[in-house]
């Protein structure tokens, strides 16, 4: 596979973003590094071929948003929104995730290895997330569908106003949102996050040290009654 | 939006070019804050009997000289005046009162930024860049440091809205973020007894957190007592003669990153200001949790 390199210390993001916005049959399977992110906010965002981006230290904001088909690897820690709006394809960091980390993603996989932040797959919308350590207050706020996988714990708040996402916890939830309640596990879903679980790297957890949660469909439609959780 | 910048140095050797140090901390928070910038400076503390003064004149060509004479023949006392620009360190062991007050009295034109045994303010509006070569920021020797760089949302851009503000002596605080309850807090401080330089919500913050020490709160209480009374986004650090502290809202809606390493802490509003520091790569790199305060010592 041909690796090309770019460093951010002489090459200005706008050109390595462009390089990686050209024709799709020209990078797919291709290999990209890019050197020195530094914390640069943007770094390969709205990627869209079937090429595989490793950046080699600590992202900024937004890095990797609206992924499609890509594979990014974040070496370091990513700021916030990761994997925002991702529509398919696979981001993986590493280190930490801070806020907001895959945020309204439509499809494919956001893996985090470390903590994510607070409001970790906010308004997910179909993506898949498997969080390796703890996610911050929160998250899953009004997640619509897709499965988010925490080994760690949840803080305060998970999946308020939840839709349809399944939320899988091996940890503690500090407290859970406004309709979101405990589930029982189906054959189904345990198969889900068992697949997820081999995806991410995890395939020695077992699927059984998790709890499941999801939403109780009681704030689907205003209710007079429900006024006050609203 | 503002950018935050602290860095407290472990290793005695590095002191000497803590300002070389954070410059590219301080450069790298000028999108997040390109109208001001400030910095809080601590060095060793001076005599126990004296205090240095922090003075800022808003005209470029004041006679900081004339000023140091007047001073000594005066009052009859010692002094020493160091000045940068528009900006001059007065070391006196007068009282404080009494040289607020006949600063007061012969240069009203003149703002006095801080009073202390170990901490200097400088803070001027203009790029961090600008304001950094006015005062020559990186040729600073010193313990510890407490930057800001200001987007301003909701006050005018004036030297003296910008950060650090303090409280009583050697305490400083900067702020990203914004209170909406600023206004209500004010008229409340007022009330016992606190005056106000500025309209700035950080100020009221700062207000806020003097009063809570002056009726007997420990900083961690005070900080309790904030989480209660203050409506808003905040990233929080503030430094006192001996360490640095950082706080962040509950909501964590305002960032902060840290890294700490044997021979230093810095702490930032986003990684790109850490990305230059010496031997970043072996750094414990992380987040603050919100609702969490985190102190680190000299």
């Amino acid at each position: 596979m041909e690796t090309l390199k770019f460093d951010l210390d002489t090459k200005p993001l706008r050109e390595v973003n462009q390089f990686l916005h050209g024709d799709a049959g020209s990078l797919n399977g291709k290999k990209v590094v890019i050197e020195n992110p530094n914390g640069a906010h943007n770094v390969a965002v709205g990627l869209k071929a079937d090429v595989d981006v490793t950046i080699k230290g600590h992202a900024g904001y937004y890095a990797a948003g609206m992924n499609q088909i890509a594979k990014v690897t974040i070496e370091g820690s990513a700021g916030s929104g990761v994997a925002e709006n991702m529509m398919s394809g696979v981001v993986h960091v590493k280190g930490f995730a801070s806020n907001a980390a895959g945020a309204t993603a439509n499809g494919g996989l956001l893996i985090i290895d470390g903590d994510a932040g607070l409001r970790c797959g906010i308004a997910l919308k179909g993506a898949d997330i498997v969080v390796g350590g703890s996610v911050g207050s929160f998250s899953a706020f009004m997640a619509q569908a897709g499965n988010f996988v925490i080994l760690g714990d949840a803080g305060d708040g998970l999946g308020d106003s939840i839709y349809e996402a399944k939320l899988f916890v091996r940890g503690t939830v500090k407290s859970l949102g406004a309709d979101c309640e405990e589930k029982t596990m189906n054959a189904e879903d345990k198969q889900i996050l068992a697949d997820l679980l081999k995806k991410s790297g995890h395939a020695d957890v077992s699927p059984d040290s998790f709890k499941q949660y999801g939403s109780a469909r009681t704030l689907y439609h205003f209710h007079v009654d429900n006024a006050g959780a609203y | 939006m503002c950018g935050i910048v602290g860095l407290l140095v472990r290793n005695p050797k590095l002191r000497d070019s803590i300002g070389e140090l954070m410059m590219p901390m301080l450069i790298g928070m000028t999108e997040r804050g390109p109208d001001s910038a400030g910095m809080a400076m601590f060095t060793a503390p001076v005599a126990a009997d004296a205090r240095k003064f922090s003075l800022f004149s808003g005209a470029p060509d004041f006679n900081w000289a004339k000023l140091g004479h007047h001073f000594e023949t005066h009052l009859s006392i010692k002094a020493t005046v160091e000045s940068k620009a528009n900006h001059a360190v007065l070391t006196t062991t007068l009282e404080p009162a009494t040289v607020k007050a006949w600063v007061n009295e012969h240069y009203p034109q003149l703002h006095l930024l801080s009073v202390g045994q170990s901490m200097d303010i400088y803070k001027d509006i203009g790029t961090p860049q600008q304001v950094a070569d006015r005062y020559d920021f990186k040729n600073f020797k010193g313990t510890h440091l407490v930057g800001h760089t200001r987007m301003a949302t909701e006050s005018a851009v004036t030297p003296a809205h910008a950060h650090p503000f303090t409280a009583g002596e050697d305490w400083c605080l900067v702020h990203n973020g914004s209170l909406s309850n600023a206004h209500s807090l004010r008229r409340k401080l007022e009330k016992e007894g606190i005056n106000f330089e500025t309209d700035n919500d950080t100020e009221a913050a700062c207000r806020f957190l003097q009063w809570r020490m002056r009726e007997g709160d420990d900083l961690k209480t005070a900080l309790n007592h904030g989480f209660e009374e203050l409506d808003g986004f905040y990233t929080l650090l503030m430094g006192t003669s001996t360490e640095l502290a950082l706080v962040r809202d509950p909501y964590g809606c305002k960032p902060a990153i840290i890294a700490e390493h044997d021979d230093y802490v810095a702490i930032a509003s986003e990684f790109r200001s850490l990305a230059h520091l010496p031997d970043i790569k072996n750094a414990k790199v992380f987040e603050p949790s919100p609702k969490e305060m985190y102190v680190w010592k000299l």
